[in-house]
């Protein structure tokens, strides 16, 4: 009676759909809680970068004319003080009142000029750059003084440059480079993403239904216990990944904002309707997976809290996977690495995301994924079968 | 005239581990508790059965190993010619449970619920219709058919779930206390429909530790204690000489010895 599964499958969906509460905090508050984060994330990046355009309140000793130019720049507003000045100046630097101070040994260019790295015996004149790493202000100033002294450093010594003017060299496109960056980035949040959906709606109709021995109702019906865990878990896995997509959704959204104009260039241009079509059945039966895994750690705990709990080992597992593509080698390229669960799931999407994948791995990742959840359900069914563990108090 | 066997249990025996905790509260050293212990006993076609035991005597679980939610260690139940043991898919079509232990999803109605499980039954669509529109009347369910079950009263809840466990309109139906934590309304609303498909030809199964609903109801009576069938046998014979109460106690004394 193949008509059970689908009852089943009604029924879980109505559930879940007819549950105005549920649907918003599982399918809506994940995107959107993402969606709020990362752009306020991304606005308050944007804000840190904005430092470059105040000017830094900059105290001097000895300024030598090799660097007269920190004079005349924008972004800086520099008062020559004595050497006697230096604590007091210090203390202002403490207070952030100011946000650099330089001393410059005495005579600093001639010292400098009459350095030779080779035959030397005293150590280079040293140039104290005092800075208040708390004060964003203060770091930005610091980097500014030390990219000015490099240029005069180098200036001095000049025997060869490395790209320099303003021709491209980075033969790599912008969607490759951007490839690179999604591929490092969203295998992790999409996994996290699903997985936190999977374990909220399969916990809750596993381990609740159960908690609220409802589950006993349905098993004193002459429907086969295969047929109530298969369908089960396919509803769960379409509610998992739709739970899923709202996360995906909300980060899509808000990369713009997260990443700047390099985020703008978008998601859309970099990959393919194939590799949708990929993604998108990696991502469905790695639900399934994943779904069939957390039910079965469901059915085993007597309350929802107690499933949640039970969860978190497995979840961990799933992240620490997750985290092997921030590494960033790309894909694994040999088919037996896609046999693993998980993680081939993990390099298929890291595949698909830097747009260098086989299609036989992601084919067999598929397979592996719906012989190990139909593995899942013949558990799940003995699961169900077992009086020991669906009715123990 | 003879009488069709329609159920029959054959020294079903079941067992259940004691935790560590268990048996502390318990006050023993013994790792298993005999829940039931080579129980036997027939009921015939058209009647009502009654098992007549005090708490904890094992009657709740001779009902679940009737119903297939647990399986007997050893022994076996023939229900209609079908195996608890062998077939519990195909018992479960044949009969219909009633416990509380037994819930109904609070998101769903009463009309939701009838269809969903109807379906799991393979009720066809008109047949369920019919057979909605008569029971909802009968137990005045359509007043609530379409309110959730969480904002149902205990009442309306038991009538529910009565109600959905006769979907399929099983022949034989187990009723594990039919009126416990029930008011006096609705209990005589159940007991008067336990008549009801008695006259209809169905054969009931119930359990209780109350007499009245044994003297008003069944046909034949079983006194279970320890797990042990005591006494088997006609209400007419039992209550011969005295009433069932005091016949009750004096074989609990010569059984239990306390």
């Amino acid at each position: 009676m193949e008509n059970n599964v689908i009852t089943i499958i009604k029924k879980e969906f109505a559930r879940f759909f007819g549950d105005r509460r549920m649907v918003f905090t599982s399918l809506l508050m994940p995107g959107l809680i993402i969606y709020i984060m990362y752009s306020i994330m991304g606005n308050s990046f944007s804000n840190m970068a904005d430092t470059s355009q105040s000017t830094y309140e900059i105290d001097v000793v000895n300024l030598p004319d090799s660097m007269s130019m920190l004079v005349d720049m924008d972004q800086t507003d520099v008062t020559t003080i004595e050497a006697g000045d230096v604590e007091d100046a210090k203390e202002k630097l403490k207070s952030e009142d100011l946000d650099l101070l330089i001393v410059f040994p005495d005579d600093f260019d001639e010292k400098m000029l009459a350095y030779d790295a080779m035959t030397a015996t005293e150590p280079a004149p040293n140039i104290e750059v005092y800075y208040n790493s708390a004060s964003t202000e203060s770091s930005a100033a610091a980097d500014l003084f030390s990219t000015v002294a490099d240029q005069v450093e180098s200036s001095l010594a000049n025997k060869f440059d490395i790209n320099a003017g303003d021709k491209v060299y980075d033969v790599a496109s912008n969607e490759d480079q951007m490839a690179k960056m999604f591929a490092m980035m969203l295998p992790m949040l999409v996994l996290m993403f699903l997985f936190s959906g999977c374990l909220a709606v399969s916990a809750e109709s596993i381990a609740g239904e159960k908690e609220r021995g409802t589950i006993a109702t349905l098993l004193v019906t002459p429907m086969k216990r295969s047929e109530l865990a298969l369908g089960k878990i396919a509803s769960l896995s379409v509610i998992g990944v739709l739970s899923g997509l709202s996360s995906f959704i909300g980060t899509m959204l808000s990369l713009p904002k997260l990443m700047g104009e390099m985020g703008e260039s978008g998601f859309s241009n970099v990959y393919q309707p194939t590799d949708y079509v990929l993604l998108f059945l990696v991502i469905v039966t790695a639900a399934l997976l994943m779904v069939g895994s957390i039910a079965i750690i469901s059915a085993f705990c007597k309350t929802v809290k107690e499933a949640s709990t039970a969860v978190m080992p497995f979840m961990i597992v799933v992240m620490v996977l997750s985290f092997t593509t921030m590494m960033g080698s790309g894909a694994q390229k040999a088919v037996y690495w896609y046999l693993i669960p998980l993680y081939n799931n993990v390099q298929c999407l890291a595949g698909i995301f830097s747009r260098d994948y086989s299609l036989t791995n992601i084919v067999v990742t598929v397979i592996v994924n719906v012989v190990y959840s139909g593995i899942l359900v013949g558990v799940l069914t003995k699961i169900f079968d077992s009086e020991k563990i669906m009715y123990t108090k | 005239m003879e009488k069709e066997v329609i159920l029959k249990v054959s020294d079903l025996c079941k067992t259940f581990k004691l935790s560590k905790k268990q048996q502390k509260i318990q006050n023993t050293a013994s790792k298993v508790k005999v829940a039931v212990d080579h129980l036997s006993f027939e009921a015939y076609k058209g009647e009502i059965f009654g098992l007549l035991g005090p708490n904890g005597a094992g009657k709740t679980t001779t009902l679940r190993m009737l119903s297939t939610l647990i399986r007997p260690d050893s022994g076996d139940v023939i229900i209609d010619g079908v195996s608890v043991v062998k077939q519990p898919e195909l018992v479960r079509e044949k009969i219909g449970f009633l416990t509380s232990e037994l819930k109904l999803e609070e998101f769903f109605t009463p009309n939701y619920l009838f269809d969903f499980f109807s379906d799991l039954h393979g009720v066809e669509p008109q047949v369920r219709e019919e057979r909605k529109a008569r029971m909802f009347k009968r137990f005045g369910i359509d007043q609530f058919a379409e309110v959730k079950v969480a904002n149902l009263s205990t009442g309306m809840k038991q009538k529910t779930s009565l109600v959905v466990s006769l979907v399929h309109d099983p022949d034989i139906i187990i009723f594990d206390e039919p009126t416990n934590g029930l008011d006096v309304i609705t209990a005589r609303t159940v007991t008067d429909y336990l008549a009801e498909l008695k006259a209809e030809g169905k054969t009931i199964i119930v359990s209780t530790h109350i007499f009245s609903l044994v003297e008003r109801l069944c046909d034949r009576v079983g006194i279970v204690i320890n797990g042990q069938m005591t006494v088997c046998d006609t209400l007419k014979a039992l209550t011969a000489e005295k009433s069932l109460e005091d016949k009750f106690f004096e074989i609990y004394m010569e059984t239990a010895g306390d």
